[in-house]
């Protein structure tokens, strides 16, 4: 289990690296130069804007806060103001070299129909999840008997935007279930900024998964 | 317009504390001086044209920062600043153009010309016709959308300029800039079609309709011809109280009027005006009467409801295949004149051919005005997206 330290692997001077969460440069790197990239649910567009900097990517996102599209265009970032859950019905079949979704399956109505979306409009898709198997989450549930609450998942059980959560072992089931192949997988344990790789039983010791997934 | 912002947000949204242009003077350019009239989408020939333009800011030395506005039903050329000191107010986008606004004219040269079939110095149904010596009325050819673009085109050639940074426009001003983008690929970067659609609806052809018949069956219309004579006012005032209906909403005339009476606070039980919404109908029909012309209304009117860009395959997605700009689409949720999905069907074909396009939906309560009032939220995505999205000034080999 290295440990990487990734803030001091950056330009700390860099506007876009202080707000990049350590986890991005994961997904950053299985991005190859130049390609077609499309984020769902982009929020301010760090990721994206990191993208098209570091890799020259051709990007844009689909973003639902109305503050967050202002962010995205004030970075000259081309977003589109809408609800994911409605879909990618605009977007033909594997026009996209990349469609990313990171941390944000769990906040959906149908996670399933848009993974499968992500599938059919990228030739290629990265998606990261919150890990539900992270022994903390379930030493709170087995030992405290509450609804976990960690980084990732800090909301009470009441006004939770986190309505589908997944451990790795599911989706990977998921994934298999539904003919994608996984095509890379990182496992990490993400803590103050920097970020642990995971490699042995990531189910029980990574609280974040990170998948690029393919059509089989 | 803008008298309605006045009237919803009080005087001082209005002057703000960013800079005005100043004193502008209105300009005249006319062309299509037979034999060489401009073809109609109609059939029909039209010359000489004369078009009223101002313009604001200065166009820099490669002429790459031109920027044109174009306006919506009843507006005109003077977007901002004042014709004359003493003129009570400025023009009608003046809270977003200017120095430091979000047209920044420190920047940007920006146009404006008024459409060809208004009144307000451009060739219109009041203009006279070389052949006859009197007003043309009813003579007028009847003009489209892509007449008003193919008119403005000739404008922007004889400013020398070859390629417009961005083309901006609401309502059926949006309209133009769609058309632009379709008919002029190569002269347009940036594109920002606001509050508007491909094609109208056919509930907002039916709410033109109505505002016709207004002006057509009012005694004093005449066919037309009624210039030097009393004009068809109660036909025009009622066409601009349905139409000033339609631009706010719901909301915000609950907010503005409620059930408020008028003046007293008993009701008459008779038929004067008893409450607030029903003076301020009759107000907004009666200073307008003052400042357009009958017959420019319904050719107007007529113009737009002609508007289908999705002609003549009937494929939105097909007709856009040739754009070449970057697009900036923005709704108004309460707007129930040009609704949200209107704005979705322009980016869904837009995203299908391939086409750069950011879209934003501004929750407002202020109908389809909102794309005159919500100059805040409105102006900060369009300085960002003038400033950011230009590939001429943000290629990619910046990265």
């Amino acid at each position: 289990m290295a440990q990487m330290n990734i803030d001091s692997q950056t330009n700390t001077n860099n506007d876009e690296a202080l707000h990049l969460r350590p986890e991005l440069h994961y997904i950053i790197d299985m991005v190859k130069p130049e390609s077609h990239v499309l984020d769902l649910g982009c929020g301010e567009g760090y990721l994206l804007k990191a993208l098209q900097k570091q890799k020259r990517a051709r990007v844009q996102g689909i973003e639902l806060s109305d503050t967050a599209v202002q962010a995205c265009v004030e970075k000259g970032l081309f977003v589109y103001h809408g609800d994911l859950d409605e879909g990618l019905a605009d977007f033909n079949d594997q026009s996209m070299d990349y469609v990313i979704l990171t941390s944000t399956i769990q906040v959906l109505h149908r996670p399933d129909f848009l993974i499968k979306e992500a599938a059919r409009v990228g030739k290629r898709a990265i998606i990261s999840v919150p890990n539900f198997g992270y022994w903390r989450v379930r030493m709170q549930l087995m030992f405290q008997g509450v609804m976990p609450r960690t980084k990732h998942l800090p909301y009470e059980w009441y006004d939770s935007p986190n309505i589908h959560l997944t451990t790795i072992k599911d989706f990977r089931r998921f994934c298999h279930e539904n003919r994608l192949r996984i095509a890379g997988e990182t496992d990490l344990v993400i803590d103050q900024g920097a970020c642990k790789l995971v490699r042995m039983h990531p189910n029980f010791f990574a609280d974040y998964g990170i998948f690029l997934l393919e059509k089989e | 317009m803008p008298e309605l912002l006045h009237l919803i947000l009080g005087s001082e949204m209005i002057s703000s504390e960013a800079e005005s242009v100043g004193i502008v003077e209105t300009q005249y350019f006319t062309f299509a001086e037979p034999p060489n009239e401009l073809h109609l989408e109609c059939g029909r020939k039209l010359g000489p044209i004369t078009l009223a333009y101002e313009t604001y800011g200065r166009l820099n030395e490669d002429k790459s920062n031109a920027i044109l506005i174009v306006h919506a039903l009843t507006l005109d050329a003077h977007v901002a600043g004042k014709n004359h000191p003493d003129d009570p107010k400025p023009g009608w986008w003046d809270n977003a153009v200017g120095p430091g606004k979000a047209f920044d004219t420190n920047k940007y040269f920006v146009i404006c010309s008024n459409v060809i079939g208004g009144c307000k110095g451009s060739t219109g149904p009041s203009s006279i016709n070389p052949e006859t010596g009197r007003p043309y009325g009813l003579d007028f050819p009847m003009v489209t959308i892509l007449d008003m673009v193919h008119a403005q085109k000739q404008l922007i050639d004889h400013l020398g300029i070859k390629q417009l940074m961005c083309v901006a426009g609401g309502s059926m001003g949006g309209m133009q800039v769609l058309q632009w983008t379709v008919s002029y690929p190569e002269m347009v970067r940036l594109a920002m079609p606001i509050a508007t659609t491909a094609r109208l609806s056919a509930q907002a052809i039916a709410f033109d309709a109505v505002g016709r018949h207004a002006i057509m069956s009012d005694p004093n219309w005449n066919n037309g011809d009624y210039y030097g004579r009393s004009i068809p006012s109660s036909g025009l005032a009622i066409a601009r109280m349905i139409g000033h209906i339609t631009y706010m909403s719901d909301v915000s005339m609950h907010q503005k009027f409620g059930r408020g009476l008028q003046d007293k606070s008993e009701p008459d039980y008779d038929f004067v005006t008893e409450f607030q919404v029903e003076s301020y109908l009759n107000y907004r029909g009666e200073s307008f009467v003052n400042r357009f012309d009958p017959n420019s209304y319904l050719y107007i009117t007529k113009a737009m409801d002609y508007f289908d860009l999705a002609l003549p395959s009937g494929e939105l997605r097909k007709e856009l295949a040739g754009v070449k700009a970057a697009f900036l689409v923005v709704s108004f949720s309460s707007d129930w004149l040009f609704p949200p999905y209107m704005s979705k069907e322009i980016v869904s074909a837009l995203r299908r051919n391939n086409i750069d396009v950011s879209y934003a939906e501004i929750q407002s309560d202020y109908g389809h005005d909102a794309f005159l009032v919500e100059v805040d939220t409105l102006g900060r995505l369009i300085t960002n997206f003038l400033e950011y999205a230009d590939p001429r000034t943000n290629g990619a080999d910046e990265y």
